[in-house]
């Protein structure tokens, strides 16, 4: 009944259904951002994980770097039909999904950011008395910061775009607009859970430039030349 | 010689993977207060030297003591904090204000707050650094300010030793000089032990109190003064490296002070043209000096004599003058470049006597 009315309405984007249905559009958008986050979070602590032992074992960061490679390689659509037999139509199995393709950019951004810090920055620093703990927390983490924030926001749009098609397993966040859309030719909801994702990708990308500038001043000033 | 500050004994490094040692059975004793200058060619093993004092490089073997500690009794962190270490890029880091950067050693102490904010502030005016920069990044300023920001940095905790990997190479030579003046000058005050690193041997002459030449594979092949190497270099290697103009280079060394000046042709003002005459055969010149009063006026021709009584001949003014602490080198510049071959020489405004270009080469020929 409601399909064929959606169906059935000439116009191609209802600014009425819109206004009618704030409520679920609100639920959505969170549950959007509530797994976007969870993605990028646990992402970011894996990742770091992951890259301090390629760092500290060189030679494990190719195999490391080919794992994730390889992840991030698989077709979400597929790695989430072989995740729903084990897990079921849960967040844990959207979230295995988005975590994975997190972990490939994050950690080479990770990695690279650290590497491509200043030789005699790190000569200086441990000339002077700093010992590889403090090192890493107060003078490579920080330089590297601009690196691995770039690579978090290629993560975060990566992963907004990506949440829509958990829709597939009962999650999605916006996706789930696109899915019922789809599936009773109602465009309004495409266009509105396509906009969303896309407007989230943006807002949330903004944030991230914003915090990078605030976290890292010195980059900000100019050169004496 | 008392204790020495810092001392190698037998110190070998051999890198793995490498069939030749990088330095080899170096044994080096540096003196508290004292410049030690390690000069060699690339790949002689200076740097390793130096940086198997702080550890950041463990020797293979050999024993490395400062103050008489066996390095490698000390925690590694804990031993780089006693000592200021400078490298040739500075190593700043980027993300630190200039008060922060210069406060990094202090910190890693546990220093509170103000007494490392205190600390900062006297040690922007000791480098002379404008205080303005205080709380600029690093990347704001210019080379010079850079390696002056980090010799601050180094001396932060007032280290007794300073351990500098070619200081001064990172910045043109204008100011290279400038700051290796700055350098003898903080020196003067502090009587840090320094080890300085550097290939250019230049440098190792004016800052070195002693200047140790290393051959490729860290073979130590002299060490002394810079005016002993000078005077004596042990065997062609360390001739070689000098450089063809070894007699010029020691001539910097020599202050004008040391040598026996000559009165010179210089006659009083009340003096009868006969004495200024004789004056000027000694010495087979046409021109003699006038003193008034012990004070050196000028000069005139012998032609001059002509003219009148010598007490009322016009002064010609002399266009060289020497100062007593002037090195040779500077004087021997002045000397044959004034055409009589003599320049007079002054301490503070009192004339003192007349370099001549003989007394020069007789002073190099010792």
């Amino acid at each position: 009944m409601i399909v064929a009315q959606a169906a059935g309405d000439p116009r191609f984007f209802r600014w009425d259904w819109v206004w009618g249905h704030l409520d679920l559009i609100g639920a959505k958008v969170l549950e959007h951002l509530v797994l976007t986050g969870i993605a990028l979070g646990v992402g970011l602590a894996v990742s770091f994980a992951l890259a301090l032992v390629g760092l500290r074992f060189p030679r494990t960061y190719q195999p490391i770097t080919w794992v994730t490679g390889l992840l991030y390689t698989i077709p979400s659509l597929a790695l989430f039909a072989f995740l729903v037999p084990v897990t079921g139509f849960t967040t844990l199995t959207a979230e295995i999904g988005l975590v994975s393709y997190t972990l490939l950019i994050l950690i080479r951004n990770i990695v690279a950011g650290v590497q491509g810090i200043d030789p005699a920055v790190r000569e200086s620093a441990l000339g002077m008395g700093y010992g590889r703990r403090r090192l890493f927390i107060e003078i490579e983490l920080p330089l590297a910061l601009p690196v691995i924030l770039a690579g978090l926001r290629i993560a975060a749009v990566t992963t907004i775009g990506l949440v829509t098609v958990t829709a597939l397993i009962g999650k999605g966040g916006v996706g789930f607009f696109i899915l019922r859309g789809l599936n009773r030719f109602f465009d309004t909801e495409i266009v509105l859970g396509t906009a969303l994702s896309v407007l989230l990708a943006v807002a949330v990308d903004l944030v991230l430039v914003t915090t990078e500038r605030w976290l890292t001043p010195w980059s900000r000033t100019r050169g004496a030349g | 010689m008392p204790e020495p500050m810092i001392s190698l004994e037998g110190v070998t490094k051999v890198f793995p993977g490498s069939a030749a040692p990088a330095v080899d059975n170096l044994t080096l004793e540096v003196a508290a207060g004292e410049v030690a200058v390690l000069v060699g060619h690339s790949g002689c093993g200076k740097t390793t030297t130096l940086k198997m004092i702080n550890r950041l490089i463990d020797p293979t073997s050999g024993r490395i003591t400062v103050a008489g500690e066996d390095v490698m009794t000390v925690p590694a962190p804990e031993l780089r904090r006693r000592i200021g270490y400078v490298i040739q890029q500075i190593g700043l880091f980027p993300h630190r204000t200039i008060a922060d950067n210069i406060a990094t050693v202090p910190r890693l102490l546990g220093w509170d707050r103000t007494r490392i904010d205190e600390r900062t502030d006297e040690l922007i005016a000791l480098v002379d650094l404008d205080p303005a920069l205080r709380n600029r990044y690093p990347r704001e300023l210019s080379g010079g300010q850079r390696q002056r920001a980090g010799v601050a940095r180094a001396l932060a905790a007032d280290p007794p030793v300073l351990l500098m990997d070619e200081p001064f190479g990172a910045v043109d030579p204008i100011v290279r000089s400038r700051l290796q003046d700055e350098l003898l000058d903080l020196q003067r005050r502090l009587h840090k032990t320094i080890v300085l690193v550097t290939h250019d041997i230049d440098e190792a002459i004016k800052l070195g109190d002693r200047v140790a030449i290393l051959q490729v594979g860290g073979v130590l092949a002299q060490h002394d003064s810079p005016a002993a190497i000078l005077r004596d270099p042990a065997g062609p290697f360390v001739e070689e490296f000098l450089g063809s103009d070894r007699g010029i280079k020691r001539l910097s060394l020599m202050p004008i002070r040391d040598v026996p000046l000559e009165p010179g042709p210089v006659v009083s003002r009340a003096a009868d043209p006969e004495e200024a005459r004789a004056a000027m055969a000694r010495y087979g010149v046409d021109w003699f000096g006038i003193l008034d009063d012990g004070n050196l006026e000028g000069w005139a021709w012998a032609a001059d004599l002509e003219q009148g009584p010598i007490a009322s001949l016009p002064a010609r003014s002399f266009r060289v003058r020497l100062g007593y602490d002037d090195s040779l080198r500077d004087a021997l510049d002045t000397v044959i470049t004034s055409h009589t071959g003599v320049a007079p020489v002054f301490d503070g405004e009192r004339f003192v006597g007349m370099l001549t270009a003989e007394a020069i080469s007789r002073e190099l020929a010792r």
